[in-house]
């Protein structure tokens, strides 16, 4: 039986689709069989973030269609064996996602993998209702900025109350935070929200902070998922990321501003 | 205390801590909302359907707010009676 994870955060364009990536390459690099699914019927995105949307084939909304099988419409990653993209659908209705029918697709998925990676589309619609419906965890990401904080609330409310596991009354979807896009020298300057502020409001557990990068661009300009950039720093935290997923007890890097200041490289060169 | 060490240390450093106050205060609003139970807008009409059966009274004069407190719920009724209606209960 896989876990299934969503990516979720109600507010678009604040890095969840590159989280996924990240995450899912991060768990099949780690030797768990690992599928990586696209919510975001429509717009089609992760697999251009994984370089693979020139083998796409079938995708989501054809499995859940029954017009292909999940063995037609999975990709295998070329760089990591364990790892898997089921893509989503570029042309179809957004209604296409039936819960019923996602809740097949995710349970035959479970059976052959560890996790399910699930990339939520934005919003609170139905897209990103279903993405999270079946979870077992998910990964709230947040940019350290009110709409999104106050955004990431109110999808903790929705998880709360609206999930399998919620209406089921079983034991809820665990919640773990996830801060992106950190800057921590406009931190300092005070003009951006703290991880303990966003903590704070929120009330969750951090799972990482990935720092504003430009690594992340790059990845994304040529396909590769950006944790595999282990040069970088948001490589490094998404690295970091996955190993507490995992357990394991590590500390948050890439929180203090780097000093480079004329004043600061006087005193310390 | 240098001129510029008063201003450094008097005035509030950046907009983070504006957006903070101001996401909390939203955070607990919508938290409230999603707490309040669903039955709210029923009971508001109900209980302006009994009191209109004595009083001729419209839907503002009946507020019904919900609060949600460490261990327990408020419910709390709010009924504006008209002037006309003090003196029809007047002995
Ligand atoms: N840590 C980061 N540093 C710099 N840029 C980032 C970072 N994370 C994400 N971005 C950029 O932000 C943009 C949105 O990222 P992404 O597509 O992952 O967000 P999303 O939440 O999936 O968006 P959508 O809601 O549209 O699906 C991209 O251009 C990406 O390169
Ligand atoms: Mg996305």
């Amino acid at each position: 039986m896989a876990r299934i994870i969503v990516i979720t955060s109600g507010k678009g364009g604040v890095g969840k689709t590159t989280t996924a990536a990240a995450l899912a390459m991060g768990l099949a690099q780690r030797g768990k069989r690992t599928a990586v699914v696209d919510f975001d019927v429509g717009l089609r995105n992760l697999d251009l973030i994984m370089g693979c949307e020139r083998r796409v084939v079938y995708d989501f909304v054809n499995v859940i269609k029954q017009e292909a099988t999940l063995n037609q419409a999975l990709i295998r990653d070329k760089r990591c064996d364990h790892l898997y993209i089921l893509p989503a659908s570029q042309t179809r209705d957004k209604d296409a996602l039936a819960k019923e029918e996602v809740g097949r697709v995710l349970e035959e998925l479970s059976d052959g993998f560890d996790f399910v990676v699930c990339d939520s589309p934005a919003g609170i619609e139905h897209g990103a209702t279903m993405a999270m419906y079946y979870a077992d965890d998910a990964i709230v990401v947040t940019n350290p900025e009110v709409s999104s904080v106050r955004d990431s609330d109110r999808m903790l409310g929705i998880l709360s109350s609206k999930s399998r596991r919620a209406e089921n009354g079983q034991e809820p979807i665990r919640e773990h935070l996830l801060l992106t896009r950190y800057d921590p020298r406009r931190v300092d300057n005070g003009d951006m929200l703290s991880v303990e502020d966003v903590q704070e409001i929120l009330s969750l557990t951090l799972l990482g902070v990935i720092p504003e990068s430009k690594a992340v661009l790059s990845a994304s300009n040529a396909g590769i998922p950006v944790i595999l950039d282990r040069e970088s720093d948001a490589g490094q935290a998404y690295f970091d990321t996955v190993s507490r997923y995992l357990g394991e007890d590590i500390p948050h890097r890439f929180l203090e501003a780097e000093r480079k200041g004329f004043l600061s490289r006087l005193f310390k060169g | 205390m240098g001129l510029l060490d008063y201003f450094r240390s008097s005035q509030p450093k950046g907009s983070a801590n504006v957006a903070k106050e101001r996401l909390q205060i939203l955070v607990a609003h919508d938290r409230a909302a999603r707490d309040r139970p669903s039955y709210l807008p029923k009971l508001q009409q109900e209980i302006i359907d009994v009191i209109r059966k004595y009083v001729d009274v419209d839907m503002n004069a009946v507020s019904v707010n919900y609060e949600q407190e460490d261990a327990h719920e408020v419910l709390e009724l709010n009924i504006v009676l008209p002037e006309a209606a003090q003196q029809r209960f007047a002995p």
